[in-house]
């Protein structure tokens, strides 16, 4: 430490004093204050910016926490490094034809031994942070409200056994728990809402659960957050959350349109309902099946505000005849629209549409021909 | 030569014959196989291009090019010459175009081909930002879009900065330690003439039925078994560019433990040899594992296995724990490397010893071995086992303490150091507190409950880009600069390197840093549109894309001009201490007339007299050309 490179040409002076620090008291107690002050102001600037969008669930809250909590730990360390990097750099520089060596410093044990432990130290404190919250973030709450989350190419559908209502949109009360058990029908999705801030994937051959309390009535977007295919970016449904009166009113309903015929069940009971009611079956109803199969997030129709890109317009068939437009609902590969990849759309509408909803949505897709 | 002649002896001719038997033979495969089985239609294209175009070609082009000439003849008994160095050197620019078995043609023939796919993979990146620059489609559709980021990633990951860092260590390396090449020179010649097939696979999914590969660089099971064929020119490239690695790596491994000059310990290694000593073994450890799960994705897809299907009592997330076993420890084989040129750099142009030099070479085995412990914090959404998310977030805290130690002493190395401001140091400078802030997103991610909220979005996005641009890509720039004089014999621009530091590092920060705040704000990653809301940022990442991917030109430029016509390198240009500067530039065939012994260790700037290595004839330090003559090794111990 005490040594000196000869050709830098010093000599004397205490070991700790470089010359080129030498007119300095307390150069690193210097940095410490600026280190401080740069924190602060850093640690401030960071707490100040809107990072997140609002708020929904009380989940969010405690995540929006964790985030403050590492804000501030990381800020000082951050703003370490770039102290004692441009520092060094003003202090240090060498001057043109400088061509001596550094002190030949090898290194500190005790420093050594303050830079493994702190780190150690923080990062333990914050796992064990972590765990905390996620445990009190998963724990079981009374009364939860169970929906039934699926995803598929390239639509989310929902279902509440305890209501036994099955919907195309997701409509939560306020201020009740609700577990979300989570499956797919194809290949993997992630459920995820901005706002609850939570998210798990779906995945084939398992079901996943979150659990979460909305506490905010509003409209908000139901993402898919995992790669899922050409309609990935597109894959967004609605999630309202409504005082607890209205959702109940809500789930009232739906249950009466369900035992009246609406396009909605597979599930048992419901399906008996159905194929009494099939027989008149009217554009009105293939409109509705059309929302509600989610056939608007990969086609194009006019007739129903849809403008998806993923599939062929379908208020532009070629070939605009009942047998083709049936063909291409329950077997898509039969014939594909050139430009448009093989193996897309899902092949399973055989099982998931009763004869009458068949009819009815052939029958408004050829009515809503432009 | 004549025609026929060409067409046997080992070179392009033989190479474009080979292609064509090769895949020759496979589409007979596949033709005889399901006549055999009666399967209809015999002639089945998705898999003729799988068995003919992918797999028998590439193998019959390799050994046309002349891969395997030395051990088809030591194997069919034929005589052959130990000590057989024609294909050994570069005498003109042809001979970076044949299979080479010096490492330094190798180097550079890496670090060339690596460049032009870095370039590839930029030009995506750009198309992704145009389109990405206002909501809506413009440019690409959906499905091409997913192609530009999948492909981008994996050429970028598997075509870029892995071998980027092995033809660095390749170039520098055997130099470093003092041994006249690598253990297993035809190996190495093997290993390089396999990546570009890799990466002319990828690029070449982009002609596919149906598109590029469209499922990301992750390639999740079950979309990837049942996407388009595309997915094929992903699986088995990988494949190729995994070999290469792994080959490379052993050859590292090899070379590192046998072939040190007389008195170089472990402890008197340069840390460039640590930091490619240790990722060797984590690529030797590891790349088994993403070829099996790839190998796992093509049986799916080709020959009807059922890993992957649930239906099947497959299990999807077998796949991604398998994967993410080797592509944890890849984020380490990506930045190991660096970390080694740091250390070079640090300390070479600051002048001072490495500062806690035994604790940068444990802390490097220590992230290895914590490395292997972290892999499914990838997963802390995938529903795996909610246990496992546990010591997973704590491993992966804990690899925060080595690469603090990394950090801190890099910093305690620059101080009071005598710091000359070149190119090199301002990208380890760049490096040092960009990785820095890539560490932090690190440790947040780690933290289960907010990773919940951020992962899949564009968040990750930004910090895979600070560990892997703003750390990684900068030490590469950092070690092409460093080590260019060596490399060429000719100094780079520093006026160029300067203005192509600051437009990068600012540019960088510009593209990278508000994906941060959108990712946060709700952006999912991997999406061709997006909402509205997201427009204004979107619009000034992409601006800032395209300045920053325009900084590379100034790169290229000076890269090109200087190896053509910049003014000549001394031996030693930057008074470094290691080995590889005390020979000539660019050095001589067999790197030394004769090997040097090692005396002390490589970084003793300050101490008076020390010295590193001395060669035979002249014992004093610094000998700028390599000392000439025979006879017996020299004493050790000076």
């Amino acid at each position: 430490m005490s040594e000196r490179d000869p050709a830098a040409g010093s000599t004397g002076g205490p070991p700790e004093e470089d010359p080129r620090i030498a007119g300095e008291r307390h150069p690193v107690a210097k940095m410490i204050g600026i280190g401080i002050v740069a924190s602060l102001v850093g640690i401030a600037i960071a707490l100040i910016i809107p990072w997140f969008p609002v708020s929904a669930a009380k989940s969010a809250d405690k995540i929006d926490t964790v985030y403050d909590v590492l804000l501030i730990c990381s800020v000082p360390i951050f703003v370490l490094v770039m102290t004692v990097a441009i520092y060094s750099v003003w202090r240090f520089r060498a001057r043109p034809g400088d061509m001596r060596d550094g002190a030949p410093i090898h290194g500190n044990t005790r420093l050594e031994i303050i830079w493994v432990t702190i780190p150690f130290l923080m990062v333990t404190a914050l796992a064990i942070y972590g765990w905390v919250t996620l445990d009190d973030l998963e724990a079981k709450q009374p009364n939860e409200l169970i929906v039934n989350v699926t995803g598929r190419q390239f639509t989310w559908s929902f279902e509440y056994p305890a209501q036994k209502v099955e919907a195309n949109e997701l409509v939560l009360p306020k201020d009740r728990p609700v577990e979300f058990r989570i499956h797919t029908k194809d290949v993997i999705h992630s459920f995820w809402v901005p706002e609850f801030r939570l998210k798990s994937d779906a995945v084939p051959g398992l079901t996943t659960k979150i659990r979460l309390t909305p506490d905010r009535v509003g409209n908000y977007e139901v993402v898919c957050a995992e790669l899922c295919g050409l309609g990935h970016s597109t894959m967004r449904q609605f999630v309202r959350v409504l005082p607890a009166d209205d959702f109940d009113r809500w789930a009232q309903r739906q249950t009466e349109e369900g035992q009246g015929g609406a396009p909605s069940g597979e599930s048992g009971e419901g399906g008996g309902a159905q194929g009494g009611a099939g027989g008149g079956a009217t554009a009105a109803q293939g409109e509705q099946i059309f929302t509600a199969q989610g056939c608007g997030s990969c086609h194009t129709l006019a007739a129903a505000n849809a403008s998806g890109t993923v599939g062929p317009d379908l208020g532009k068939l070629k070939n605009a005849n009942a047998g083709f437009v049936r063909q291409s609902i329950v077997d898509p590969s039969a014939e594909v629209e050139q430009g448009f990849p093989d193996g897309v759309m899902p092949s399973d509408f055989r099982s998931k549409l009763s004869p009458e909803e068949l009819n009815a949505l052939v029958k408004y897709l050829l009515e809503s021909q432009e | 030569m004549t025609l026929t002649q060409k067409l046997f002896a080992p070179g392009w001719y033989r190479a474009a014959l080979g292609t064509l038997f090769g895949f020759a033979f496979g589409m007979a495969i596949v033709v005889v196989v399901r006549s055999l089985y009666g399967w209809d239609p015999v002639v089945d294209w998705n898999a003729i291009i799988t068995v003919g175009a992918l797999i028998g070609a590439p193998l019959g082009y390799l050994v046309g090019i002349g891969c395997f000439d030395y051990w088809f003849r030591w194997a069919s008994g034929a005589p052959t010459i130990p000590e057989d160095h024609s294909g050994h050197g570069a005498y003109s620019w042809k001979d970076y175009f044949r299979v080479n078995t010096d490492h330094k043609v190798i180097g550079i023939q890496y670090i060339v081909t690596t460049m032009f796919f870095f370039i590839a993979g930029g030009l995506m990146a750009m198309l992704m930002r145009a389109e990405l620059a206002q909501p809506g489609t413009q440019f690409v559709d959906p499905n091409t879009f997913n192609g530009l980021f999948s492909v981008h990633a994996s050429i970028m990951i598997f075509l870029f900065i892995i071998p980027v860092f092995a033809g660095i260590a390749n170039y520098v390396i055997p130099l470093m330690i003092g041994a006249p090449d690598m253990a297993f020179p035809r190996l190495n010649a093997l290993s390089f003439w396999m990546l570009p097939i890799g990466g002319v696979m990828m690029l070449c999914s982009y002609f596919a039925e149906g598109g590029a590969f469209a499922t990301g660089w992750t390639a999740y099971a079950p979309l990837s078994t049942e996407t388009p064929l595309g997915q094929q020119f992903f699986t088995i490239g990988v494949q190729f560019a995994g070999a290469s690695s792994i080959a490379t790596a052993l050859n590292f491994l090899v070379t590192i433990i046998t072939m040190r000059a007389p008195g170089m310990t472990f402890w008197r290694m340069p840390l460039l040899v640590w930091a490619n000593f240790t990722t060797s073994l984590l690529v030797v450890i590891a790349t088994p594992f993403i070829a099996g799960s790839q190998f796992m994705v093509l049986l799916d897809r080709t020959l009807g296995t059922q890993f992957f299907d649930p239906a099947a009592n497959g299990d999807v997330l077998m796949y991604q724990h398998v994967f993410w076993f080797y592509s944890h420890p890849a984020v380490y084989i990506m930045m190991l490397p660096g970390f080694g040129i740091i250390s070079e750099v640090i300390s070479t142009h600051a002048r001072k010893p490495v500062f806690g030099y035994r604790m940068m070479a444990f802390s490097l085995v220590a992230i290895v071995i914590l490395g292997f412990t972290v892999w499914a914090h990838h997963m802390f959404v995938s529903g795996m086992q909610s246990w496992l998310r546990i010591p997973m977030m704590i491993t992966t805290m804990l690899i925060a303490v080595p690469t603090g130690i990394k950090i801190f002493s890099w910093l305690a190395t620059l101080w009071r150091g005598v710091i000359h401001l070149r190119t090199p140091l301002l990208f380890a400078l760049g490096f040092i507190t960009m990785f820095t802030l890539g560490g932090i997103s690190g440790i947040m991610l780690a933290v289960v409950p907010f990773d919940i909220y951020v992962s899949d979005t564009y968040f990750i996005v930004a910090h895979i880009h600070y560990v892997l641009f703003g750390g990684s890509v900068f030490t590469i720039f950092a070690g092409l600069y460093h080590w260019f004089p060596k490399m060429t014999g000719r100094m780079y621009d520093e006026t160029l390197g300067r203005i192509h530091f600051w437009m990068s590092f600012i540019f960088f920060n510009l593209t990278f840093g508000p994906m941060h705040l959108v990712g946060i704000d709700g952006m999912p990653r991997r999406v061709a549109d997006y909402a509205e809301q997201y427009a204004t940022w979107n619009a000034i990442i992409s601006i800032s894309a395209f300045i920053f991917g325009l900084s590379f030109l100034i790169f290229l430029y000076n890269m090109v001009t200087s190896w053509r016509h910049g003014p000549a390198a001394p031996g030693n240009p930057w008074r470094a201490h290691s080995i590889e500067w005390q020979v000539s530039s660019p050095p001589p065939v067999f790197n030394f007339d004769e090997i040097p012994t090692v005396v002390g260790g490589p970084y003793e700037y300050g101490v008076p007299g020390a010295v590193h290595a001395v060669f035979k004839e002249e014992k004093p330090a610094a000998v700028p050309a390599p000392a000439g003559g025979g006879g017996a090794p020299p004493p050790t111990n000076t």
